[in-house]
């Protein structure tokens, strides 16, 4: 047999492959000939052939089969084998692998091995990926090593303990006597991974903390001996004395100062010492600089120093690395809560640094940006915002134009300054904003009375130039549908008023309805915004066609919305003024959620502030329609009759409370009498809201035929909200069978003295019959 | 704690996997395309940092070679690039003006190397001297222990040979 081919021969001749089939075959060929190669228990040529396959490994192909392989290796006397071998177990022999346990003898009798050399294999291969299992097995070797004199073993121990206290922190204790004189080697090796160990065991245990506290004056020492020493040419980097020492040296001494001032202060001198010393021309100065900022930011540091720190953090921001800018901003925003008015001193270039080229500090510019603005910035902060709005990635669009939205509210100078925001950020990035952006700014646009007709005009002109960003489109719809009137009067006052005929909004409205741009949503906004001019504008015949075209529409939410409104003009026309006339001002929840309980006028535009509930069907709208025109339009509001009481919590919850105290101190009482039908109303107190009322009606029929299709309908004055639940049952069943009850809820804040219409329909012996009635004695308890 | 290191081509090749972390093959195949695709999809002039999943990934170019370092959240990234390039001095102390065809045709010795640098994720030794004596002690031991099974003057050919 041939000796195997060696290694680098193994990669030229893979290299020269020019497809990947060609070299997946000389893969497969020499596989083959490594295979029968460890069958025959080859030990001159196994540490060549696991070299092979591990090269091979490396560009993706399976190597399995070369695990006992490597064991083997380790079992060698030889240290070309023991090298190859723990390599490949390294690569190969992860601790999720079956045999990985197997090292574990091997390992052990290494780590006791007389050439220095062959410790250290073991001991790195242990501290990288050694097992639990393996971790308590060998943590006495380790032990043992970790206090010996050999410096190159000593550093090795020390990262292996580190690994074997992550592995089994229970071990953690055994480690303790052996770390008792660490810092006092000379050793930088040994002085680095001695802070690593102290620092992992202090992270993890707050008594090895608190016991590690008096190292603080050592540490104080170590470091101050780097900076002020003479240039050493084994540790030097750009001019510093071991960096890396020294950044692990800071954090040690970050967590050691953490909530404690004794140790705060004893670092105070050496911290200030070098964040003015250190020389910050290279990366390698900034580092240490940087790890000095976060320990500074993180201990009990006095003020000055704190000050120190950000501006350090400030002259970063302007250094030409980008690396340095973007941990800069980084580490601010990490403080700007903690130190606000010292990061507020550097506003100006951290919104420099929005309009930097690197997509990673653009973004961290952003956040901190919007985290300094405050009631006194608030305009500029604003500018500069939007302007990076408009020239941004796609990818911040979202992102910012919520945080413009939040700044805005939270501090917006004037209703017009706060419109006008809202309106640069629709136009610019209409398309990002979120989708509970629509109803929230509806119901900003809808409470800022005065600004109505200078709303509706810039949102008009907004849609004549762009009607492809939909949330912009839906509010505008909206609004035109809402204000149309002011729009066409020309009464603008904050800017020159644009002369707008009807039939111009129209067609604008028009065109949203058949544009492709639209989404279906924006499509039945537009409808509606058309159906409410129709008591807006004069001409209503257009609308009426509209409507009517629409009632055969494919997209079902838009025919239902055709027909009920089509149904508005043939037979409800006398009720439409009221139907459709202006928003009351919108109650704000507390949450930023679509959960508010809306005054509407029956309209299916709840799903306008609550786009993420079903919107309650029409159904009882066109009820409630019927009361309103018979209670005299203005002052009454009419039901929301719901099916299911399943709204999550709202400002109105009270109503939805199901639990109510049966508190029967409130006597029943007959509401109405007559025709054979009698309605009582019976009364509780709905827990914990003493506002609200609870009514149960009891309707029964004493005539000899059953009443059916009963419907109970029930209106109550402005201050007042009622819900009707479901009731029992259509059916009153003659002669006094049954009842057929029905839950009212009434919430009254104002305790006003109760009154309530009353209309009732049914159907007794095959012909309809409707009544109405007014309720007016409520007994006092029921609403005081 | 770092918790790996990869070296790879322009054109997306890995010359050097360093798990810290254990890792199904499966997860280590995923990481390495979503560094490679991440990697080489930056702007010349960008910074050097990238947030992935909860780690920082440090990457920096060196000639033809990226070398992509991922460290936990709480890690000082600057010193981290510092790791990165002392790793490629050493690289260029051993092989004297290192290229990648070194490190494709010597890679295990690449993995010696950084195996006297760090250990389970942290650094063992900050001097760059110690780290080259160590190597070249390691590697005067194969030579020693080869002399001792053949004779002498085959040794340096065995060397070369036997891997």
């Amino acid at each position: 047999m041939p000796a195997p081919i060696r290694l680098r021969e193994l990669i030229r001749t893979i290299r020269t492959a020019r497809t990947q089939a060609e070299e997946r075959e000389m893969i497969q060929k020499e596989c083959a000939a490594i295979r029968s190669s460890f069958r025959e228990e080859d030990n001159t040529y196994r540490c060549r052939n696991v070299a092979k396959l591990l090269y091979m490994h490396m560009l993706g192909y399976p190597a399995h089969f070369g695990q006992l392989e490597c064991l083997k290796l380790i079992a060698s006397q030889k240290f070309t084998d023991k090298r190859i071998g723990y390599l490949g177990a390294m690569l190969l022999l992860d601790e999720r692998q079956d045999v990985h346990l197997l090292m574990t003898n091997c390992i052990k009798n290494d780590l006791n091995h007389s050439t220095q050399y062959v410790q250290g294999l073991a001991l790195c291969t242990l501290g990288c990926m050694g097992s639990s299992e393996m971790c308590r097995d060998l943590a006495g070797e380790v032990e043992k090593l970790l206090k010996t004199s050999n410096s190159y073993l000593r550093k090795k121990a020390a990262l292996c303990a580190v690994h074997v206290i992550r592995k089994v922190p229970e071990l953690m204790e055994m480690f303790l006597p052996a770390t008792k004189n660490l810092l006092s080697e000379k050793n930088h090796g040994v002085l680095h991974t001695s802070v690593v160990l102290l620092t992992e065991m202090c992270e993890r245990s707050p008594d090895m903390l608190a016991h590690f506290r008096k190292l603080v004056p050592q540490l104080v020492r170590i470091l101050k001996n780097l900076i002020m020493s003479g240039y050493s040419p084994e540790h030097d980097v750009s001019g510093i004395s071991d960096p890396f020492l020294q950044v692990r040296i800071l954090r040690l001494l970050r967590i050691l100062g953490k909530s404690d001032d004794d140790s705060s202060e004893a670092m105070n001198d050496i911290l200030a010492q070098v964040a003015t010393n250190t020389e910050t021309s290279k990366n390698v100065g900034n580092a240490i600089l940087y790890e000095t900022v976060l320990t500074i930011m993180d201990i009990k540091s006095e003020s000055g120093l704190r000050v120190l720190a950000i501006n350090i953090l400030g002259r970063f921001l302007l250094n030409n690395d980008k690396n340095i800018r973007y941990v800069a901003l980084t580490s601010l925003l990490k403080t700007v809560q903690t130190d606000h008015n010292a990061v507020q001193r550097h506003r100006s270039t951290i919104v420099d640094c929005l309009k930097d080229l690197d997509v990673s500090i653009k973004r961290r510019a952003m956040e901190l940006s919007f985290a300094l603005v405050n009631g006194n910035n608030i305009r500029g902060m604003m500018k500069e915002l939007l302007y990076f709005l408009d020239s941004c990635d796609p990818e911040f669009k979202a992102d910012c134009a919520s945080g413009v939205f939040l700044a805005a509210e939270k501090y917006a100078p004037s209703k017009r300054w706060h419109i006008d925001t809202i309106m640069r950020v629709l136009t610019t990035a209409g398309s990002y904003v979120r989708d509970d952006s629509v109803p929230n700014l509806i119901q900003l646009i809808t409470n800022s009375v005065e600004m109505h007709a200078y709303t509706v005009q810039r949102l008009y002109k907004a849609l004549l130039d762009d009607i492809s960003q939909q949330p912009l489109v839906q509010v505008a719809s909206w609004c035109i549908g809402e204000y149309g009137d002011l729009l066409v009067s020309g009464q603008c006052e904050e800017e020159e008023p644009i002369q707008v005929t009807e039939d111009e909004v129209l067609d604008v409205l028009e065109g949203l309805l058949v544009s492709n741009l639209s989404a279906a949503v924006t499509r039945g906004y537009s409808l509606t915004a058309i159906m409410k001019l129709s008591t807006r504008f004069s001409g209503v015949n257009r609308i009426k066609k509209v409507v009517s075209i629409y009632g055969s529409s494919i997209d079902v939410e838009l025919q239902q919305r055709a027909v009920e409104y089509n149904a508005l003009f043939k037979k409800y026309d006398h009720m439409r003024p009221a139907l459709l006339e202006r928003m009351p001002i919108m109650e704000k929840s507390a949450s930023n959620g679509p959960t508010e309980i809306v005054q509407t006028n029956g309209e299916t535009e709840p799903s306008v502030v609550d786009s993420k509930h079903p919107p309650p069907v029409s159904q009882p709208a066109n009820q409630a329609n019927d009361l309103l025109d018979l209670l005299g339009g203005n002052d009454v509001v009419p039901v929301i009759q719901t099916t299911v009481p399943t709204k999550p919590a709202s400002a109105g919850g009270e109503l939805l409370d199901l639990l109510g105290d049966l508190s029967l101190t409130i006597p029943p009482m007959t509401a109405y009498n007559k025709n054979g039908l009698k309605i009582d109303f019976t009364f509780e107190r709905a827990n914990p809201n003493p506002n609200v009322a609870v009514i149960t009606i009891h309707a029964s029929n004493s005539t000899e035929a059953d009443m059916t299709d009963f419907v109970f309908q029930a209106a109550v004055p402005k201050t007042f909200q009622l819900q009707l639940l479901s009731p029992s049952s259509n059916v009153v069943p003659a002669l006094n069978q049954g009842t057929v009850t029905q839950v009212i809820r009434v919430l009254n804040p104002q305790k006003q003295q109760l009154r309530m219409r009353i209309k009732l329909t049914y159907t007794l012996k095959g012909s309809p019959v409707q009544d109405l009635a007014e309720v007016n004695n409520f007994p006092p308890q029921s609403w005081q | 704690m770092m918790r790996f290191l990869l070296l790879f081509s322009r054109q997306g090749k890995l010359r050097l996997q360093k798990w810290f972390t254990p890792m199904s093959e499966r997860e280590k195949k995923k990481i390495i395309r979503d560094m490679t695709t991440m990697v080489l999809a930056r702007q010349p002039r960008s910074c050097n940092f990238l947030h992935w999943k909860d780690l920082k990934v440090i990457y920096k170019r060196y000639a033809s070679l990226y070398f992509c370092l991922a460290i936990e959240n709480q890690e000082n990234e600057l010193i981290a690039l510092e790791v990165i390039h002392r790793y490629v001095e050493l690289l260029d102390k051993y092989f004297g003006n290192v290229c990648e065809l070194d490190i494709i045709f010597n890679f295990e010795k690449a993995y010696f190397i950084l195996d006297e640098f760090l250990i389970g994720g942290e650094i063992q030794e900050t001097s760059k001297q110690m780290v080259n004596r160590s190597i070249e002690a390691s590697d005067m031991l194969q030579e020693v222990r080869c002399a001792g099974t053949h004779s002498h003057t085959q040794h340096e050919t065995w060397l070369a040979s036997v891997v």
